[in-house]
Order: structure tokens, then C-alpha cells, then sequence
């Protein structure tokens, strides 16, 4: 029989002795069908009582070969599924997609396409940290984030649908630029919409960041160092959130981030409370981003925003009516866009850390090779470090802030 | 000479080692098989690339030799990309793991595997990643058709598994004898 001392010392127990709470190893299977774990990961949990003595997360329920995809279907109509792989960021990932193509191709986007991507890119930043507030609420009992958060984002939406045309799955990068140019008046409801975000995003700390209960579950939970965090190749917010000030859009800049002035969230003890921290000061400083966006877009007005560039860009469809050559510059991309020999990777940052695209092309309209660099992958495989010797509960903490997306993880 | 190639180039001495720029301009290492373990642990301790970006390969089928494996590592000091790659033939491939030095690496040395059927000799617990288990192709080989191997041993198992689940007839939607 077990005194009470040993009961209550249940965190620092060992397997020895009489204790009820520990004893034997138990195996316990959470997922794939679990939802707090955010789609389908199952993890295979080795219990010592209610300690985790081990953990080994099992990927590939979602698996839908999408590289295999690519070599089949070819450069150009990949970007539709690029889309699919972080399904709440996609504009993100068309952009990461564009950008390697163009490093291959040699091309350089126009100053108002940049600038549309980087608008682009940074509402897509707010709606996927948006989600990781909501569902990490909802998992830990505050049920209230998830409407708060996702009253924004339905207006986040219905700006991005007047914007791209769709909600989601927008495909609406192409290479060389964006689509299509954008109403004023559409910018000035992002405007508008991002002026009231901000109160917004003041609200959520409000409810979260003194919440005795949102604080217990995440302060000091999921503790890992700036060296096991780079040695584990973690990235983006949780990399951060361990301490370490690595931001690609700060580093390698790419689409002009350079000219946007904004500053890089940085936590200090790596827990899955300085990851929230992180991630929420990341909306506030993608909303910056946003406005001085939206400002260059007013002064770069009747620019152009795809390249000229008929080897890879489609012309415009009133030129192909009334234009042999432009017809038959539709057509060769339509049917066969070659990209030249060589290979390219490059990575960006989206909002769960390095999203790269390794492309190998022998000339033709077919790849040889897309290799697709998924960030959330990397964040999964850190789970067994954060896990080891926490208790059961917090799993549900660190599989939150960790803030992966198994369409991504799976591809 | 790009800065990051001088800056890596004392660190080779002695590698035989031929070094290119890809279409990005990321400095890109082409090595023997054997050597690549050692230029990866000099890249490490010596030119400072401490995190491994990803770990992949090429399939160049009918060509031979046919993968090429490749690794790239970001410096995060600096903010500098390498690459190494090295080449190795179809029959029986493999080369030697890098999760003692990068144990981040250790997924998308599982993945490779998954995918291309390549080995990493000392990587512990070198299973697939993505696919089943049980399944007994490698996808991403060229020589696999994209629509894929079907009805192979797998599929046919869980067939068989399916149709003889005892059906509870109890439940409402529970398909009923006629």
C-alpha cells in the first residue's frame, strides 16, 4: 500500500517501488482520428502512470503524393495543388512555388506584383496564426477564442475573396507575378479591416495572455533550448519562441521585404507560452506589414504586376483574340512550358517556419524532381524531445503551439 | 568565387570535391558517396551550416548511377545555403546516415527511404515515413508508375481484412439480409 507522500510525488517518481501511479509501461495510441492533434497525426504514447516516458508520432494518414503529382502533371499545373499542401495558408504556398520556378527561369516579378505578394502573403500569415489561436484555445478550454478568432477570419476571407476571387485554394500567383491587379477599393477595406484587427488582436491577449488557467497549461510546458531547437531543425515561430532571432524575410529577402519596416518576435525560454507570445506579436507585426503594403500598392497605381515574358508567362486574352503570335504564345505555354536545365531551391517564411521548394528540371515541361521543404514536417519530428518525461495532459499544449497543418506534413 | 565558396573552401582541404553554383547561386558540393559524410561533418564543425534544411534525392533512371542524394544545410549565422550532393547506382543504394551529426535530419532520411528505397547506414530506426508499412514499392523511383502498383499484396490484404469484419446488424445503416 502506498503512503501519501509517494502519491503526491507522482511527477519525480521512479518505476521502482510500490507506487500505484507508476509501475508498468502502458502503451496508448492518440490518433489519427483525435482532434487535438489537428488532423490526422497519431501519436503512439509509452504511459509510466501518467508520464510520457516516450513518444513516437506516426505521419502519412494524409499522404496524397503530391511530389509525384508534380512530376506528372508538369510546372504549370501544379500550382493548383500547391494550394492543398498548408490548406489555411495558400497563398503562401503559391508564392514559395512561384519563386523557385522563377529562380530556375530567371526571371524577375515586376515591383506591383511584389508588393501584391507580400500583401498577400502577410493576410494569409494572419489567417493561419489566427487558426492556431482558436483551435489551441478550444483544446485548452477557451472555447470563446475560437469565435473570436474565427469572426476574423470569415472577414479575412471575404477580403481575400474580393481580392483573389476565391476563399480558399486561391492559385492566384502565377509566374512571373500575380493574376490580376486589384480595385482600390478593395485595399481600402484591407485597410479599413486591418485598423479594427488590431483591437482585435488586443482583445485576444486580453483573454489569453492573464489567463490563469491559458498560463498554466502553457508556461514552462514543452521546454526546448536555442541548440536542441536548430539541432532538431525547428523553425519559423517555434524556433523563435526557443530565442533565437532567425527570420528569412529578415536574412534572405525575397519579393522586397526589405523595404518593409517590422520587426522579428523573439521569445526567451522556448516554451509553448513564449510560442503564443511569438505568434501573436507576429500579427500585429503582419498587419504593419499590411499597411505600408497597401500604401506602396497606392503609389505604385497602373504598374505592372506580371513580367513580359512569353516563354512563361500567358498573355493577356484580348491580345490572344486578335494576335497570331500572342495565340501561339498561349498555346506553347498551355500545352509545354519548358523550364531551362538546372535546379533551384528556395525557401520562404511562411507562418510555420521554412516552406522551399527543391525543383530539378531537365528542360522539358516536366520536372524531374520537386522536392517540397514542409516546415510543419520538421516541427513534428520534434515532438518526442518536447514530450519526454511531461505529463499526458500537455500534449494537447505542445501539439498546439508546435502549429502544424497535416496537409503540409504529409504532402 | 562566391563568399560563401571561399569561406567554405578551407574547410574541404584534402575532399575531392568539385563545387558549382546552381541557378539560385547556392554553392553546390558534388562529392563521392564515401566522402560525403566527411564534407558534411566539416561543413558542420568548421564552416559553421548547422541546420540541415532537408535530405532528398534524384532519380536519374535509365541513367546510371542513378540517385543522387542530396543535402543542404543553412548556415543560420550568416544566412548561407550549401548543398552537397553525391551520386550512387540503383542496385543495393546507400550511404552513410548524417543523423549523428544533424539529428534533425533523421525524418527526411526516413522519407528518402520511403520514397527512393535509398539506405542510411546508422540511422536508427529506418522505417517509412509516409507510406504503410507492409508496402513493398518505392514511389517516387521513376520506374513507378504514378497511378500506382494496384492490386499489390497490400491492397489485397485489406481487402480481405474488409470483407470479413463481421457486419453488426444491430445498427441502424448496418446493410440487412434479404
Amino acid at each position: 500500500m502506498a503512503t501519501t507522500t509517494k502519491v503526491f510525488e507522482y511527477n519525480r517518481g521512479s518505476l521502482e517501488g510500490d507506487d500505484p501511479l507508476h509501475g508498468e509501461l502502458m502503451e496508448l495510441n492518440m490518433g489519427p482520428q483525435h482532434p487535438a492533434t489537428h488532423g490526422v497525426l497519431r501519436l503512439r504514447v509509452m504511459l509510466d502512470g501518467e508520464t510520457m516516458r516516450e513518444v513516437e508520432p506516426d505521419v502519412g494518414y494524409l499522404h496524397r503524393g503530391k511530389e509525384k503529382t508534380c512530376e506528372s502533371l508538369g510546372w504549370r499545373k501544379f500550382f493548383v495543388h500547391t494550394d492543398r499542401l498548408d490548406y489555411v495558408q495558400p497563398l503562401m504556398n503559391n508564392v514559395s512555388y512561384a519563386l523557385a520556378l522563377e529562380k530556375l527561369a530567371g526571371l524577375e516579378v515586376p515591383e506591383r506584383g511584389q508588393i501584391i505578394r507580400v500583401l498577400l502573403m502577410e493576410l494569409s500569415r494572419i489567417g493561419a496564426h489566427l487558426i492556431y489561436l482558436g483551435t489551441t484555445g478550444i483544446d485548452l478550454g477557451a472555447v470563446t477564442m475560437f469565435f473570436f478568432t474565427f469572426k476574423e477570419r470569415e472577414a479575412l476571407y471575404t477580403l481575400l475573396d474580393a481580392y483573389t476571387g476565391h476563399r480558399m485554394n486561391n492559385t492566384y500567383v502565377r509566374i512571373g507575378g500575380v493574376y490580376a491587379d486589384v480595385e482600390d477599393e478593395v485595399g481600402r477595406e484591407i485597410g479599413k479591416w486591418l485598423e479594427h484587427f488590431l483591437t482585435a488582436v488586443d482583445e485576444f491577449e486580453s483573454m489569453l495572455s492573464g489567463n490563469r488557467i491559458w498560463y498554466d497549461r502553457n508556461r514552462d510546458i514543452g521546454v526546448i533550448s536555442k541548440e536542441l531547437a536548430l539541432a532538431w531543425s525547428l523553425n519559423g515561430p517555434n524556433l523563435r519562441g526557443s530565442g533565437f532571432e532567425f527570420d528569412l524575410r529578415k536574412q534572405t529577402p525575397y519579393s522586397g521585404y526589405e523595404r518593409y519596416k517590422f520587426d522579428v518576435a523573439v521569445g526567451t525560454r522556448g516554451d509553448c507560452y513564449d510560442r503564443y507570445l511569438v505568434r501573436v506579436e507576429e500579427l500585429r507585426q503582419s498587419a504593419r506589414i499590411c499597411q505600408q503594403a497597401l500604401e506602396l500598392l497606392k503609389q505604385t497605381k497602373g504598374g505592372e504586376f506580371l513580367a513580359d515574358d512569353r516563354r512563361f508567362v500567358l498573355p493577356p486574352k484580348d491580345k490572344v483574340r486578335s494576335s497570331m503570335e500572342e495565340l501561339i504564345h498561349q498555346f506553347k505555354i498551355v500545352t509545354d512550358m519548358a523550364l531551362p536545365v538546372g535546379e533551384a531551391y528556395f525557401g520562404i517564411e511562411s507562418s510555420k517556419g521554412e516552406l522551399g521548394f527543391y525543383v530539378v528540371s531537365d528542360g522539358t515541361s516536366h520536372p524531374v524532381r520537386c522536392h517540397i521543404r514542409a516546415p510543419g514536417l520538421m516541427n513534428v519530428q520534434a515532438i518526442p524531445v518536447l514530450m519526454k518525461d511531461r505529463l499526458y495532459s500537455d500534449t494537447v499544449s505542445i501539439i498546439g503551439s508546435l502549429d502544424f497543418v497535416m496537409g503540409e506534413v504529409d504532402r | 568565387m562566391s563568399t560563401t565558396a571561399e569561406r567554405v573552401q578551407p574547410a574541404l582541404a584534402g575532399l575531392a570535391v568539385q563545387s558549382s553554383t546552381s541557378r539560385e547561386g547556392t554553392l553546390t558540393l558534388e562529392v563521392p558517396a564515401a566522402a560525403a559524410w566527411e564534407t558534411i561533418r566539416r561543413l558542420k564543425e568548421t564552416a559553421g551550416f548547422d541546420t540541415n534544411t532537408f535530405v532528398t534525392a534524384v532519380d536519374r533512371f535509365p541513367a546510371e548511377p542513378r540517385f543522387e542524394v542530396v543535402w543542404q544545410f543553412l548556415s543560420s549565422a550568416n544566412a548561407e545555403r550549401v548543398r552537397v550532393r553525391a551520386r550512387i547506382g540503383g542496385t543495393d543504394p546507400r550511404v552513410r546516415t548524417i543523423t549523428d551529426l544533424f539529428p534533425g535530419a533523421a525524418y527526411s532520411e526516413r522519407e528518402c527511404w520511403d520514397m527512393f528505397g535509398i539506405r542510411f547506414d546508422g540511422h536508427a530506426g529506418l522505417k517509412r515515413l509516409l507510406m504503410p508499412q507492409a508496402y513493398e514499392h518505392f514511389p517516387l523511383r521513376k520506374d513507378f508508375p504514378h497511378q500506382g502498383i494496384e492490386p499489390d499484396r497490400l491492397y489485397r490484404e485489406w481487402d480481405r481484412v474488409r470483407r470479413e469484419r463481421p457486419v453488426n446488424r444491430d445498427l441502424p445503416h448496418a446493410p440487412q439480409e434479404s
